[in-house]
């Protein structure tokens, strides 16, 4: 495997990599790439055909999976990487990036999504986890991650590891944002706390959250996560998707909301519009008429503790 | 003078923080009047079939393209010199069309190609930092267009009167050389607009 021979890029080495030749896989490009995303709705897509729907829309890149969250949640049983066939087909339907989830933990599914040149890896709570302790090392890969997370702590860990890029959690496949809110709040509150702590209490802070100290300085320094911050898990409606961007969220994920609505074509690009232009409530209200029912939800507080996904990892 | 960057997606944000460190006035340009009331404006790395979209569906292109052609300075990156080109390669997406160039999307590759390494850039003395993310190239440059820079035989940096457009992020680095020498092109029109 190619990506074992690659140089782990560490968060610290971002700044110092002045050469002069040619580098792959560096920290400054798999940012890069989420930095390219920024402002923008990634769309779940099942099929060639839904990506090119995605596409039209101005989807800016589609993840492709065998089944929408919402389903995985109805039918049950141990949900895994997509087949790499329809991956490939997804990547030869569209120009923009493709995107392919991964199970926690599972180093080898991460490999052959690699060798398949998908553009961004995420290692998701919405397949079953592979590993309940153990995380992918995302610093060997040369292809770069997305995670996801419910605090700021967990964010810091998966980006200790290698997450080039941050997702809110939220709880996928309920059509419910809530829980992607109490996510982004709680984060966007703990870098806002980084921020105006005093330099003494940061490694406290480090302890209570659990994350890499060095990390944790850096939030200090900046106010902001050190990888671009997006949100996910529930997001059904035009909205929904401004919301997260007031909460903080640079981008949005949008799963089962697209294609388990009544009408993909017309909310796909709604979604497109509410993100660039969440801070026109006139323009929010003019994007969000007549798109027909959005997805079937539920409410994730009638939600077993064995049916929720966010929980998953940590 | 107000340098402005095209907030529709993509990021913007990393040119506006770019220009701040240089102490230039920066604004987000997302709709008519704020594009009409800047002396200069920047297309950000992004997707361009999706920026192209956004701009096609307010009527924004339009807007961009009458002040293009007008002489208003223009700095695109990656996405943003893809939505400046008149020729795509394979493509009917939304475009500009200022800047007479064909351009291959996506030509070093997919993600695992992108890459970074330093390359020439004519108007500096010293090579720049080339930051290439699923990064076009130029094709065919029309006659009227300069090349600034190539990287392994194909252009990376072009400019024709006051477009200048580059393959690869000046933004997602902390050189902020190739800004400067945008800024230059802006103060030049300004200059010249107000004395003529």
């Amino acid at each position: 495997m190619e990506n074992g021979l690659a140089t782990p890029q560490t968060y610290s080495s971002q700044a110092s990599q002045e050469t002069y030749q040619a580098q792959k896989a560096t920290w400054r490009v798999k940012v890069g790439l989420a930095e390219m995303l920024k402002g923008g709705v990634i769309m779940d897509v099942v099929n060639a055909e839904q990506a090119a729907i995605a596409e039209e829309a101005g989807a800016v890149a589609v993840m492709a999976l065998e089944r929408v969250p919402a389903d995985i949640r109805s039918e049950g049983g141990v949900a895994r990487m997509s087949d790499p066939r329809m991956i490939q087909e997804i990547k030869e339907a569209v120009s923009i990036p493709v995107m392919a989830k991964c199970r926690i933990g599972h180093f080898v599914e991460a490999m052959i999504l690699e060798a398949l040149e998908i553009d961004f890896i995420d290692e998701s709570e919405v397949l079953t986890p592979a590993d309940e302790e153990h995380h992918v090392n995302k610093h060997t890969f040369r292809v770069p991650f997305v995670c996801g997370a419910r605090n700021l702590g967990e964010a810091l860990r998966r980006i200790g590891e290698g997450a080039a890029m941050m997702r809110t959690k939220g709880e996928a496949g309920t059509g419910n944002v809530v829980e992607a809110v109490r996510h982004m709040r709680s984060i966007m509150r703990d870098i806002r706390r980084i921020h105006s702590a005093r330099e003494d209490e940061l490694m406290s802070i480090a302890k209570d959250l659990q994350a890499p100290y060095d990390l944790v300085v850096e939030v200090h320094q900046t106010g902001r996560m050190p990888v671009p911050n997006f949100s996910a898990g529930g997001i059904a409606t035009p909205a929904d998707a401004a919301l997260m961007m007031w909460l903080g969220a640079e981008s949005v994920f949008v799963g089962s909301g697209i294609f388990k609505s009544s009408d993909p074509r017309s909310r796909a690009k709604a979604i497109v519009d509410a993100t660039t232009y969440h801070k026109d409530p006139a323009m929010l209200a003019e994007v969000s008429k007549g798109l027909g029912d959005a997805m079937p939800s539920l409410d994730v507080r009638k939600l077993a503790n064995e049916e929720l996904m966010a929980v998953r990892g940590w | 003078m107000v340098i402005g960057a095209l907030a529709l997606q993509g990021d913007y944000e990393k040119h506006l923080q770019t220009l701040h460190r240089l102490e230039v006035d920066a604004i987000e340009v997302r709709n008519e009047q704020q594009a009409r009331s800047v002396d200069g404006l920047i297309l950000p790395g992004g997707e361009s079939t999706t920026i192209g979209k956004l701009l096609n569906r307010s009527g924004l292109d339009e807007v961009i393209r009458e002040l293009g052609r007008e002489g208003l300075p223009l700095f695109g990156t990656c996405a943003g010199l893809i939505l400046l080109a008149t020729d795509i390669e394979g493509s009917d997406q939304h475009r500009l069309g200022l800047l007479e160039v064909e351009v291959r999307r996506n030509a070093f590759g997919r993600q695992i190609a992108s890459f970074e390494a330093d390359i020439p850039f004519q108007p500096l003395p010293d090579p720049v930092k080339g930051v290439f993310i699923r990064a076009p190239w130029v094709n065919k440059a029309g006659k009227g267009v300069q090349i600034l820079s190539r990287y392994d035989e194909h252009i990376v940096a072009v400019q024709q009167g006051a477009i200048l457009g580059t393959a690869f992020h000046p933004e997602l680095t902390s050189d902020t050389r190739v800004h400067e020498y945008f800024i230059q092109l802006c103060q030049k029109r300004k200059s010249g607009n107000s004395t003529g």
